[in-house]
């Protein structure tokens, strides 16, 4: 994922947000959050649907008009109750849940639409365009309509459109919600990697706190118009404030040490592995407190054949069986994992109070975070 | 993207699906209704005489005349009525419904009626026309340029309504991308809107052109049926018809390059499909 045209890129390193937005709509709700993100740093904001997350966003972009506060992005004013820049000045890229790519443009056209609407030649904006399609992973799928990808490829080349105007600000709304739970992964570790790579400034809306772990260090949470928590990520959905932040932590958060750059549990018998960069940077220094985050669906179970146990796999017993809306929620022990399951599979293996089962979970689904204080 | 190719290769038996078998009779009245007119206008034409009667100079002045004023009319339709198109799909919805239904008026008028409009506002006495006529001597009325009015008149709103439709079809999300992505409002314009909009615009001057050439009520009241300067290709049909101006021979030669040039654009429009749309 190298290439000559974006060094430059890579030294670029994204501004600085400092917003107060106050919208009040005529239903009666009103938005009031402040948000502060400095150069190159991720904030992830996380909420109830209806919590005013992608009015945030608009009025950052410059899409909806404040009624009070102010936007300043690199430390200029472009909104406030009296001034209102237009979205074509503010160096705010909008990225939504829709790639909303133009359907009678190229891929290689759509990335490069920025660049020539900032006045950069027709040739040059090509060049430029397909070395970001190289970077997103779709070198050579420059001719292609939109029409003629996937929903996964769409939203790779609506995120090089985006980097590809250097944005001063990235804003992503959403941007894994209509996607497959395996292109999401998969989109997830390219927004990390790309984010990462040219230092880019985002906000990251999303309901998903693995997303939030593995994008931003620093998670909003905003609850019916206001911020009702703020902090580090990991902070955050350790110790969730309210219910909302409670439910979206949901996660196993599994607490060991690195070593050999991956997670072992604190008596060193479980060993797990992650896939991601961001992960693998976290557990690079041996002996520092670690924290594995497995989602409980992303846990395979199935019954102890006795088997040897190889990385990220371990045995277990069943502490409480939870019926849940989608199945039933299997809660084992040592170390504290839940587990959720379809309950055909609970019947399958006769699973009960005591059981031993075997669980597993892939380096694709573990991200890890360091333990703070 | 390829499944659904093949998918559609596995042809359910309910493909044609659930109308009633007996509706298709009155269908293919219809259908004959549309189509064995023209063929007896075909089988009424002598082959023999055809390119002489086409490039007789009377024929030859009409045809000219028509495409002439068709052409201006049309970029005359274009120029006014893609800002108009633009104006009402950006409108509210209640400021739209009113311009949509005003735009709709001269679609649903009888021509001849457009024409007496026209003529007692051009005319001699009417209020514009008195102006111009005081001011700078210019008299539109039994013009090529009363010609041209009368044709705008009538094809205005084809233009509009089908672009106006794709524009507001194609709705704003697009363009607020584009904005955030740094393209100021012409460019949005040049390079989202109407590119998006492209084959409602394209169908639009279709339309337009074609009822431009075809236009006759308001023509003969507005612009009357002087060769050369008035007598378009409809109007020397229907002199020819009545037994002056050019033969019938002729006549009947120019309807057929009318219906021609008719079929040749709408295969035109067919061949051409803007972007990947199908």
């Amino acid at each position: 994922m190298t290439s000559p045209a974006t060094t430059e890129a890579d030294a670029a390193t994204g501004g600085t947000l400092d917003a107060h937005v106050v919208v009040q709509r005529r239903d009666g709700f009103r938005l009031d959050v402040a948000v502060v993100a400095s150069a190159g740093e991720v904030v992830a904001v996380m909420g109830p649907s209806g919590a005013g997350k992608s009015t945030l966003v608009s009025a950052i972009a410059g899409l909806a008009r404040l009624d009070s506060g102010f936007v300043r992005i690199d430390g200029r004013e472009v909104a406030s109750a009296r001034r209102h820049a237009p979205a074509a000045q503010r160096g705010a890229v909008l990225l939504g849940q829709d790639a909303r790519l133009f359907p009678h443009l190229t891929a290689r056209d759509n990335v490069a639409f920025g660049l020539r609407a900032r006045g950069v030649a027709r040739s040059n904006a090509a060049r430029e365009a397909d070395a970001w399609l190289e970077r997103v992973g779709l070198g050579g799928w420059g001719g292609r309509r939109p029409s003629e990808l996937s929903g996964g490829q769409q939203q790779r080349v609506a995120l090089a459109r985006a980097l590809a105007t250097h944005p001063r600000l990235l804003l992503l709304d959403e941007p894994l919600t209509a996607l497959d739970a395996e292109t999401a992964g998969d989109i997830r570790g390219l927004l990390h990697e790309q984010l990462a790579a040219v230092r880019a400034t985002a906000l990251v809306v999303t309901h998903d706190a693995v997303d939030a772990a593995a994008l931003a260090r620093r998670l909003l949470v905003v609850e019916d118009g206001r911020v009702v928590q703020e902090g580090p990520v990991q902070r955050v959905l350790a110790a969730p404030a309210t219910r909302f932040a409670a439910a979206v932590s949901g996660l196993n958060r599994i607490v060991g040490v690195a070593r050999d750059g991956s997670w072992r549990s604190t008596d060193g018998a479980l060993e797990l592995r992650a896939a991601d960069e961001h992960s693998r940077v976290g557990a690079s220094v041996d002996g520092v407190a670690l924290a594995a985050l497995v989602r409980p669906s992303s846990v395979h179970l199935e019954a102890d054949r006795g088997t040897e146990t190889v990385p990220g796999e371990w045995t277990a017993h069943v502490v409480r069986l939870e019926p849940t809306p989608a199945g039933v929620r299997v809660h084992t022990g040592d170390p504290g994992v839940a587990v959720d399951i379809p309950a055909d599979t609970v019947a399958a293996l006769g699973l009960e109070t005591g059981a031993r089962v075997r669980l597993r979970v892939d380096p694709a689904d573990v991200r890890f975070v360091r333990v703070t204080a | 993207m390829t499944t659904v190719n093949r998918a559609a290769a596995h042809r359910p038996a309910e493909a044609g699906g659930f109308v009633p078998p007996i509706l298709s009779v009155p269908a293919i009245v219809g259908l004959a209704l549309l189509v064995v007119p023209l063929g007896a206008l075909v089988v009424r034409v002598d082959w023999t005489t055809l390119w002489t009667d086409i490039t007789s100079p009377e024929a030859v002045s009409a045809l000219t005349l028509s495409l002439v004023t068709g052409l201006i009319a049309t970029a005359v339709c274009v120029v006014l009525g893609v800002p108009m198109a633009l104006a009402i799909a950006r409108s509210g919805p209640r400021a739209s419904a009113v311009l949509r239904a005003i735009v709709t008026v001269p679609l649903v008028l009888p021509p001849m009626v457009g024409g007496v409009a026209l003529l007692f506002l051009f005319g001699r006495t009417g209020p514009v026309g008195a102006a111009l006529d005081a001011w700078w001597g210019i008299r539109i009325p039994f013009t090529t340029a009363a010609v041209v009015l009368a044709q705008v008149f009538v094809a205005l709103p084809f233009l509009v309504l089908a672009l106006e439709g794709a524009i507001r079809t194609s709705g704003l999300e697009y363009e607020r991308t584009a904005a955030t992505l740094g393209a100021r409002r012409w460019t949005i314009l040049w390079r989202v809107t109407l590119p998006l909009a492209a084959p409602g615009l394209v169908a639009g001057v279709i339309l337009c052109f074609a009822r431009a050439i075809g236009e006759f009520g308001a023509t003969a009241l507005f612009a009357g049926n002087a060769p050369g300067v008035t007598q378009t290709m409809p109007l020397a049909i229907y002199t020819a018809f009545n037994g002056s101006g050019v033969g019938r021979g002729p006549a009947v030669a120019l309807a057929l390059l009318l219906l021609v040039t008719a079929i040749a654009v709408l295969l035109l429009v067919r061949a051409w499909r803007p972007g990947a749309q199908r």
